[in-house]
């Protein structure tokens, strides 16, 4: 009797967490494990057989001109990003945060039309940024041109458009920073200000460097993290805006992981495309977990 | 904390300018998605079109596949969204409410998972369902993902969170453990679903990555596939109705967000910290 309700128990928990088990593990855990012996042989997508090629696939990526570009321009993108989506993202947080006192309505607008690229469809978007940079008909050319300012091609030029690139990645997630800085701002305790107040510093900038800095520390290193994270996927805007051009002048891992194993069939080299990206990601996470940590550490 | 007007105005002069860089994009698409063509192929500024024109949006929605790629987004949305619930919701409850062997070692899988994007498994999952033959169906889009790490995550702190007496009060009752999961838990986790439900809808809907890579179809492509297609077949010379594509394509999510908004913040906040 007591066995067969513990079979039954045991049947019931397989029932309940079974399913959800067996799909983590066909569509990440095995996939995870055949990426990283994949990435140690020259098969090709539809090829019946393959060579173990040990490492010659990540020695062909970072020894070809192609494959360190991926990587460099992955790397100078997301350095970008970081400071700059970080960066504008606690300043609008201050600024609404402040403006919460005196205007909530229009604080709240603000923090809406921020936010709006986070919810809207990347793809579209790129199309839209696409002609709002158009070398002849979009407007900020006929801007610069009307006002006698040479008119840069944005997207086709090769010294600038991986900045274009980051200039939009940096438009998408400036919103989502905020909301996370807006959350780190509303946990700072209002006597602090008050104390602050009694100290002398009184004025909004003051404040901001005696209270509000100190205390966003390690809100800002998580949210550097996040940022970090999200910007190493760069894949939409490349795909509809430049296809890594001109001349991989914008090509990243993500896009060239696409290329190389959707475009080309070249499902070993693409592999190690794949590791190599992983790697920069499990790295961060890494981090991500310290700074969770620490932050812990300080309330 | 007292500001004086001067204090004011130079953040509010600044978070303008940046609201106006943001709205940039929207913007322009919009005016031109409403201009005639004419007025599109001019160098002349003009921020907002001189008269409404709609056909633009009658050609996107009767000469294009547009409606169709719509319906796919939908499809393909709501049956990602339907198995995960289904997988996740069950597996989350046993996590947080039952003890059973492996239950850690589970547990600890699903926060592994967590760290591992999408994109680091595409290509043994292209390579599994091309061997079955299955790439080019709607089930290539939808499959991959009804596991959800994070959606088992973000139920199974839900449910922890419940007392245990409640669960144990339903079995006296005489319910079965899946009548307390659908009937009990899953009724009580609503704010978790909606959270869950809008960051699941807005990444798959948004998503360009997989559709690229799964389906070769134009007549299974979903919004974001759909409009390069769209854009590529008309090298170019059709920028209104391509505008009011986008505009389209855009539109369902970017509404649902203006009403809701504290709850898209809330999902998208939480699942994009993920990892």
């Amino acid at each position: 009797m007591r066995l067969s309700r513990s079979k039954r128990e045991g049947l019931t928990d397989l029932w309940l967490a079974g399913p959800a088990t067996l799909a983590l593990l066909a569509f990440i855990f095995i996939p995870v494990a055949i990426v990283a012996v994949l990435s140690f042989t020259n098969y090709q997508f539809g090829a019946l057989t393959f060579d173990w090629t040990g490492f010659d696939n990540y020695i062909a990526l970072f020894s070809s001109s192609v494959g360190r570009r991926a990587v460099t321009n992955t790397l100078i993108y997301v350095a970008i990003v970081i400071p700059f989506s970080v960066g504008f993202g606690l300043l609008v947080a201050v600024g609404l945060y402040q403006m919460t006192q005196w205007a909530p309505r229009w604080s709240n607008v603000f923090k809406t039309i921020y936010f709006l690229p986070v919810a809207a469809t990347l793809v579209a978007m790129s199309v839209a940024w696409q002609m709002v940079l158009h070398p002849s008909l979009g407007i900020v050319n006929q801007a610069l041109f009307s006002a006698g300012l040479p008119t840069p091609s944005w997207l086709s030029d090769r010294s600038l458009v991986l900045y274009t690139l980051a200039m939009i990645g940096v438009w998408q997630s400036i919103g989502y920073n905020m909301v996370l800085f807006l959350a780190g701002l509303a946990a700072i305790p209002a006597e602090l200000y008050d104390a602050a107040e009694v100290d002398g510093a009184g004025g909004s900038w003051s404040r901001f460097w005696t209270v509000t800095w100190p205390m966003l520390g390690p809100t800002t290193l998580f949210v550097m993290v996040v940022t970090a994270t999200n910007a190493f996927r760069v894949f939409e805007t490349v795909a509809t805006m430049t296809k890594g051009g001109p001349a991989f002048a914008s090509d990243t891992l993500v896009y060239a992981l696409y290329r190389e194993g959707f475009v080309y069939f070249k499902a070993g080299y693409a592999s190690a495309i794949t590791m190599v990206f992983f790697a920069f990601l499990l790295v961060l996470a890494v981090i991500q977990f310290r700074v969770v940590a620490r932050r812990v550490h300080y309330r | 904390m007292k500001q004086s007007l001067r204090s004011r105005i130079l953040p509010l002069i600044l978070l303008i300018l940046g609201a106006a860089f943001i709205l940039l994009p929207f913007v322009w698409m919009l005016s031109l998605s409403l201009k005639p063509q004419d007025e599109i192929f001019t160098t002349t500024i003009s921020l907002l079109p001189s008269a409404i024109e709609w056909s633009n949006y009658t050609f996107a929605l009767t000469e294009t596949d547009i409606p169709l790629f719509l319906w796919n987004g939908l499809v393909m949305v709501t049956g990602i969204l339907f198995f995960q619930i289904l997988f996740a919701v069950p597996c989350a409850y046993a996590l947080a409410q039952r003890r059973f062997a492996g239950r850690d070692v589970l547990f600890g899988l699903v926060v592994a998972a967590l760290l591992v994007p999408f994109h680091v498994t595409a290509i043994p999952i292209f390579l599994g369902f091309a061997q079955i033959g299955i790439l080019n169906t709607m089930w290539a889009l939808i499959l991959p993902f009804i596991q959800t790490a994070f959606g088992i995550f973000l139920f199974r702190q839900f449910f922890a969170q419940l007392p245990t007496d409640l669960f144990d009060a339903a079995r006296g009752d005489g319910l079965s453990e899946t009548a307390i999961v659908w009937r009990i838990a899953f009724p009580l986790a609503l704010p978790a679903s909606t959270a869950f439900a809008i960051f699941s809808v807005t990444a798959h809907w948004n998503d360009l990555f997989w559709p690229l890579i799964a389906t070769t179809d134009p007549s299974l492509a979903t919004p974001p596939r759909g409009i390069l297609y769209f854009r590529d077949q008309e090298s170019g010379d059709n920028v209104g109705p391509l505008m009011a594509a986008a505009v389209i394509v855009t539109a369902p999510l970017v509404v649902a967000f203006l009403l809701a908004q504290r709850k898209f913040i809330q999902g998208l906040a939480a699942g994009g910290l993920k990892g």
